[in-house]
């Protein structure tokens, strides 16, 4: 027998996840120059991942990123599973019986807890859920975000508070020509929020905005940004830290910040304002969140190593909603090694190691599930291809026996009921969601539920 | 919008650039890469990456670079693509502390 990777044993490679990961894994494989057939498993209908499901509704120019992937999707041995789950419709012990490796790319779905009293009053909501929802994700279908208070407030300082906080400062006519999903437009209509708070533990100096995205938030039409001016006398450590050449995004982060605090309010309707060096302690309220309390940080440590301390002072805001945007977490499936702490499937040069540290032979892992969420879309490129470096590396090591993959898997499902979508279903339910968008101006009308895909294909 | 390699790259060429971008956009001669600008989709990852802060976006692109604008856009046309992560040139690294990184 042939080893893996041959025209007599193909070797086949099922990736778990339809985001950018799973594809630059895919992409990997398929021009390593190994006779390869990758099998994409993807939970939803839709591929695309955070692509598709969390980049900003008005950030479209990111969203071309699709583009690459929907190459990819051509290329000759690649095929989607797509409505397959995995842990729900096949097992990881099944892959790993029809499959020479699996490279899980399925990220973190889920969002790091606050761990604080009153964290979970309604009113107070995860970045993810929100982002989800107005990019019209079908399992965030039928949430509801009550945008009936005026003041809102953001926990985070990252591009994803940036997100969620563009969405609620801008007016409905500056997101109706994207492609927002339309219940969220309907609600954002009629939202209330006027002032939104955005807390970060630590200081101006060390928001971990990029520039560009901060910046924008400065340039919005119908919303001011303020900035306090005395939080802008930075500490004696903080200003050492801008001396560092290598330091520049911060630079020009607390450059923007300090022209935000010398121009002050404008008059616009709506209000962003920026808080440094406070830590949610704790939500209170009764039927719903009323209030924020929040604790008062100083700044310890040496330059680039500073981490925020209680003062013990504490300060009070009212708001009425709150989104806390704090990272995110990978979520286990089961016949995977899982670390808890850290929210990733545990790996040594993305191969998936159990607890003891010994590899597991043929489990793989890519992107955020593997390192966390850091980064954004183009480095798991480079993750995805080095995991890809480590299988192909095992060729020799792993079972030698040929792998039928999706011709086995794909009977197997249908027999479970499990309606399997292909690339060509997909490119049907693309083409049916740009129909959609096309009369009310929007580059596509997202179907936000399961069902809605499939119907769109017949009954076939 | 435009995101530019300037001289800072020429010489050095660590292309951490590369590794880190969605929709591989950058193209190389021997002594530095170009953007090009109607594949790049404008996301910024490339700019903290960079070693010797040589790509700049936009506004932030200073006055005495923006002749790079043009030279990254009839350079990219006429050469590869790179999209791997390759050594630096020789003598990156003296050049990188001369330039104060």
């Amino acid at each position: 027998m042939d080893a893996p990777g041959t025209v007599s044993n193909p070797l086949r490679v099922a990736v778990v996840g339809a985001g950018p990961s799973g594809f630059y894994a895919a992409e990997a494989l398929l021009k390593s120059g190994q006779t390869v057939r990758v099998d994409m498993i993807e939970r939803l209908p839709a591929p695309y991942g955070l692509v598709r499901y969390g980049v900003a509704p008005d950030h479209p120019k990111l969203k071309e990123a699709i583009l690459v992937y929907a190459v990819i999707a051509r290329l000759p041995h690649f095929s989607l599973l797509g409505n397959v789950a995995v842990g729900r419709d096949v097992s990881v012990e099944e892959l790993r019986a029809h499959y020479h490796g699996v490279i899980f790319a399925c990220g973190a779905e889920t969002d790091r807890r606050l761990g604080i009293p009153g964290e979970d009053l309604p009113g107070s909501h995860t970045a993810t859920e929100f982002v989800a929802w107005y990019n019209g994700h079908p399992d965030y279908r039928e949430r509801s975000f009550d945008l009936s208070a005026e003041v809102a407030a953001i926990v985070g300082q990252g591009n994803v508070a940036a997100d969620v906080c563009r969405i609620l400062a801008k007016s409905v006519d500056e997101l109706k020509a994207t492609d927002i999903a339309e219940h969220a437009l309907d609600a954002l209509a009629e939202s209330r929020v006027r002032e939104i708070h955005v807390i970060g533990r630590r200081g101006a100096a060390q928001a971990k905005f990029t520039n560009k995205e901060l910046k924008e938030l400065g340039e919005l039409p119908s919303c001011d940004a303020i900035v306090d001016p005395q939080d802008m006398e930075l500490n004696a450590e903080s200003i050492a830290e801008l001396e560092v050449k290598s330091n520049f995004v911060s630079v020009k982060n607390v450059e923007i910040f300090r022209a935000l605090a010398a121009r002050g309010p404008t008059g616009k309707p709506r209000r962003i304002i920026f808080h440094f060096l406070q830590s949610p302690v704790k939500i209170t309220g009764t039927a719903r969140m009323e209030q924020l309390v929040l604790a008062r940080n100083r700044l310890e440590g040496a330059p680039l190593q500073q981490v925020a301390r209680e003062t013990g002072e504490t300060d009070l805001l009212r708001c009425g909603l709150l989104f806390r945007s704090i990272g995110y977490s990978g979520v286990p499936i089961p016949g995977v090694p899982f670390d808890v702490r850290r929210g990733v499937f545990p790996t040594q040069e993305g191969r998936i190691v159990d607890g003891g540290g010994a590899v597991v032979p043929g489990l793989y892992a890519a992107g955020w599930i593997k390192r966390g969420p850091t980064g954004i879309i183009g480095t798991n490129r480079a993750d995805s291809i080095a995991t890809v470096k480590s299988l192909l590396a095992d060729l020799p090591h792993l079972a030698p026996e040929t792998k039928a993959g999706a011709e086995v898997l794909g009977p197997l499902l249908a027999a479970r009921g499990v309606r399997v979508i292909s690339v060509d279903d997909w490119l049907k339910i693309d083409t049916a969601e740009v129909a959609r968008g096309q009369p009310r101006g929007k580059p596509r009308e997202k179907f936000t539920r399961v069902a809605e895909m499939l119907q769109c294909l017949g009954a076939s | 919008m435009t995101t530019i390699v300037t001289d800072n790259c020429k010489g050095c060429r660590f292309t951490d650039c590369v590794t880190v971008c969605p929709v591989a956009c950058f193209h190389a001669d021997d002594n530095m890469l170009y953007i090009d600008n109607l594949v790049c989709i404008q996301c910024s990852a490339c700019i903290p990456v960079c070693p010797v802060h040589a790509i700049y976006a936009d506004d932030d692109i200073p006055e005495d670079k923006r002749n790079w604008i043009d030279i990254n856009a009839e350079r990219s046309q006429a050469l590869p693509t790179i999209s791997d992560k390759q050594d630096p040139l020789p003598g990156a690294e003296e050049r990188k502390t001369a330039l104060g990184f």
